[in-house]
Order: C-alpha cells, then sequence, then structure tokens
C-alpha cells in the first residue's frame, strides 16, 4: 500500500483499500507505524483505513468520526478501531461499546508509544514535559506551531508553553533527521530536549494480536 | 504618520469608542485598549463602566465567537492579553472607587496538570464580573485546595482540567470536602476541555462550565442563590 503524504494524512485521511478481511480504524498520525509494524508481521489480511489526523484539534468530533467509518464498513469480518482516548474524556470509548468494536487502551499515542504501564509510571514526574512523536515531529509546524498562531505571534509562546520545562521525542524510528527537527522544535519552544526511543510499544502489541488472532 | 484610514480613537464619540474598543479587544490590539480605557476615563467614566461596557462586552463576543468555531485559542489568548492591559489600569481605580462585589472564588489547576489558559481566561472573566479571584495557579494537590477554602473563605472553588488523565483528580478533592463536612459551605464548578455536564455531576460538582462566559454566568446565579437561601 502506499502512502499519501503526511499532509494528506493530516487533512483527509487514508482510504481503506478494500482488500482484507479485518479493517483497521486509525488516526492518520499513525498510519506509518500501522503499515510497518502490519509488514513485518506479514499481516496481510489486515485492511487501513485512517481518520484526518488533525481531528485531534477537536477531540470531540473523533467519536463520530470513528462511528461513521464504523458504519461505512462493509464486507469485513471485523473492525478495530486504532485510537486511545485522545482527550475524547472517555466519550470515544462509550462510543466504541456502543457500536461494539474495540479499541486501543491508554489515554493518548505518547502512552502506548511509551507502553502504557511504564509511561502511567512515569508520567507524575514528567507533568511538565510536552512530547512529539514522529509524525508530530514530521508535522510540527502545521500541528503546533501554525495552529497556536507562534508564526504570527510569537508573544504567544510563553502564555501556551510558559509552564513546561522539555520537550520529549519519543522517536518510532532511528532517523537523525528527525531528531535534528524534534530538537529545533524545542528550541523554538524554548525548551530543554530529550530525545526517548520507543519503538512502536503498545501499539505492536495490540496490531501483532489483532493479527494473530 | 498616520495613515488616512487610521481611526484616531480620541476624536470618537463615546459609543463610537467603545464599539471600536470592542473591535480592538476582538483583533487582540493591546496599546488601542489601554489608549481607549484611558480616554473614557478622561471622559469621567466610572472604572467600572469602563470595565463591564467596554472590555467585559467586548470579551464576551470573543467569548461566544470562540464557542462558535469563528474564533480560536490564538486570538482568544491576544484578546484576553489586550483585556489584561485594559484591566491593568482600571483594577487600583476600581479599589480606589468601589464597584459592586459578587462574591469570591478560589481557582487552580488539578494536581498533574499543568494547562492553565482556561483557568486563566476564567479568573480574568471573574474578575471583570465583580468577583475577587484567589487564584492558586497549576498542579493543585487537594490539601493546597482545603488550605485555600479554610484561610480565603470564598463562595466557589472552581477546579480546571485538560487532560482526561488528570480530571478525575477533581473528584478527589470533592470526596475530601464531603469528608471533612465542608462540601456544603461551597459552590464547586468545574471546567476543561474533556469535561462534560455529565462528568460534573458524577463527581458532584454544583455545575460544569463549558467557557469563562458560562462560568461567570453560572456563578452569578448560584451565588445569589446561595445568599437568598441564608
Amino acid at each position: 500500500m502506499r502512502l499519501p503524504d503526511d499532509t494528506a494524512l493530516t487533512e483527509a485521511g487514508l482510504a481503506p483499500s478494500a482488500r482484507g478481511r479485518v479493517l483497521l480504524i486509525a488516526c492518520g498520525a499513525l498510519a506509518h507505524e500501522v503499515l510497518a509494524i502490519k509488514r513485518s508481521g506479514g499481516w496481510n489480511h489486515l485492511d487501513l483505513q485512517c481518520l484526518p489526523a488533525n481531528l485531534h484539534l477537536w477531540p470531540d468530533r473523533i467519536p463520530a468520526a470513528v462511528e461513521k467509518a464504523v458504519g461505512d464498513a462493509k464486507g469485513y469480518e471485523k473492525v478495530f478501531v486504532l485510537y486511545a482516548d485522545c482527550g475524547t474524556g472517555g466519550q470515544l470509548q462509550e462510543k466504541c461499546k456502543e457500536l461494539g468494536v474495540e479499541m486501543l487502551e491508554g489515554p493518548h499515542c505518547y502512552s502506548f508509544f511509551e507502553g502504557n504501564d511504564r509511561f502511567a509510571r512515569i508520567a507524575e514526574g514528567e507533568i511538565t514535559a510536552f512530547y512529539l512523536t514522529d509524525f508530530l515531529t514530521r508535522q510540527f509546524d502545521a500541528f503546533v506551531w501554525r495552529p497556536m498562531g507562534f508564526d504570527r505571534h510569537p508573544e504567544l509562546i510563553p502564555m501556551m508553553f510558559g509552564n513546561y520545562t522539555k520537550l520529549v521525542y519519543q522517536a518510532q524510528t532511528d532517523d537523525p533527521a528527525l531528531d535534528a527537527k524534534a530538537r529545533d522544535a524545542a528550541e523554538r519552544l524554548g525548551l530543554a530536549y530529550e530525545r526517548r526511543f520507543t519503538g512502536y510499544g503498545d501499539l505492536a502489541v495490540a496490531i501483532d494480536r489483532i493479527g494473530g488472532s | 504618520m498616520a495613515d488616512e484610514d487610521d481611526i484616531i480613537l480620541s476624536e470618537l464619540n463615546d459609543e463610537e469608542l467603545v464599539l471600536q474598543m470592542h473591535d480592538d479587544l476582538y483583533d487582540g490590539l493591546k496599546e488601542e485598549i489601554e489608549e481607549g480605557v484611558q480616554i473614557l476615563l478622561e471622559r469621567g467614566w466610572t472604572p467600572y463602566d469602563v470595565l463591564t461596557k467596554a472590555l467585559v462586552a467586548g470579551m464576551t463576543i470573543v467569548g461566544a465567537d470562540f464557542r462558535d468555531g469563528i474564533l480560536f485559542v490564538p486570538e482568544v489568548l491576544l484578546a484576553a492579553n489586550a483585556m489584561k492591559a485594559g484591566m491593568a489600569i482600571l483594577k487600583p481605580l476600581l479599589a480606589e472607587t468601589g464597584a459592586p462585589r459578587m462574591g469570591k472564588m478560589v481557582i487552580g489547576t488539578v494536581k498533574g496538570d499543568i494547562h492553565d489558559i482556561g483557568k486563566n481566561l476564567v479568573g480574568m472573566m471573574m474578575e471583570g464580573a465583580g468577583f475577587e479571584v484567589i487564584d492558586l495557579g497549576i498542579n493543585n494537590a487537594v490539601e493546597k485546595y482545603i488550605e485555600a477554602l479554610e484561610t480565603e473563605k470564598p463562595d466557589i472553588l472552581g477546579m480546571s482540567a485538560l487532560l482526561t488523565t488528570t480530571m478525575p483528580y477533581m473528584k478527589v478533592v470533592i470526596d475530601t470536602l464531603k469528608e471533612k463536612g465542608m462540601r456544603e459551605d461551597y459552590i464547586v464548578l468545574v471546567g476543561g476541555a474533556p469535561l462534560n455536564e455529565e462528568f460534573g455531576k458524577a463527581i458532584g460538582a454544583d455545575a460544569y462550565c463549558r467557557d469563562a462566559a458560562v462560568a461567570v454566568e453560572t456563578a452569578k446565579a448560584m451565588v445569589a442563590r446561595k445568599h437568598n437561601q441564608l
């Protein structure tokens, strides 16, 4: 499967290929990672559909978008939702329960990439950390810099980031260019920088479980 | 040199100036707001009238457009910055001239949560509406809330959270108030992006407030009801 570029994944998502018995409905921010896990597991029966990643700018719209995608999914034996709670305050979980589909565990992708158990243990000591993943590092300007107005009004940076102390780049892959980009993002926000390799964490565990079942 | 199209604030009559200040607040023009406030004061307006008719009324429009998805967080913050600059001029004058006191509120984000944009907006709008606001800042443990309630004796406790992982802590605070027999002494208002009315009810808050304008209206109504009961 050829992936559209990150801008398309952010704004439009990805249509399913209609090949495969099981449909994964994922956030566009996870497309690269889901396909990498699928390839390495040889899970050819899994099809992937992505909703626009920029839904995260309006988390209250995620449950309805997922509901529509599940309703539109025809001809699959099973549908699995690759979203965590993602700021929906439990509403996505309720919606998935109502629709009879499973979803990922955890509060957000920072947690499941790190591993939900480990993230829960370290979260309390890291409340002033701002996280980026591979996708968010590539899309930093589209997801953070421009929507927050920092390109036009840099004086807003301390108002929005004044309570943060460090930027943690949770690296899914070893890519020196992304490392440099994440470091640059930290500098622009006036934060200390830390790179932490996480790999795919609990996302791989979940997809391998679905693929193997 | 001023462009031909530039508006000279001092040349506008009171009504035009107030409307222009609403526009300037909407556009986040801090210096224009400071100038407008000074002009109205020089024309003999009371600080309270400048606050309510020019600043609060203007910020209410900003709040409504934010709620309706016309404005976004950066624009609201710029507007808030402009309002804050105007309030900085008015605050000492309000203290001198006296203004209606609506009540007192203790407010802070809950333990584990450092996101204070919403809390700051609520605090500012509550002050604009005549409430005394004691701001506990960010990352407040239950002990900090209790201590502030005992010291400050407010009418209202406001708690804010942005994260789904931290919002359950509001229940910890409310449960502690119940255990200590203090719950009925305060109006408890909660807010934050991932919350909803159902959550507010489930944890035992008096109300969930979806934005700063709703927080002000709810606070006014509940404080008035509370005083009527006394």
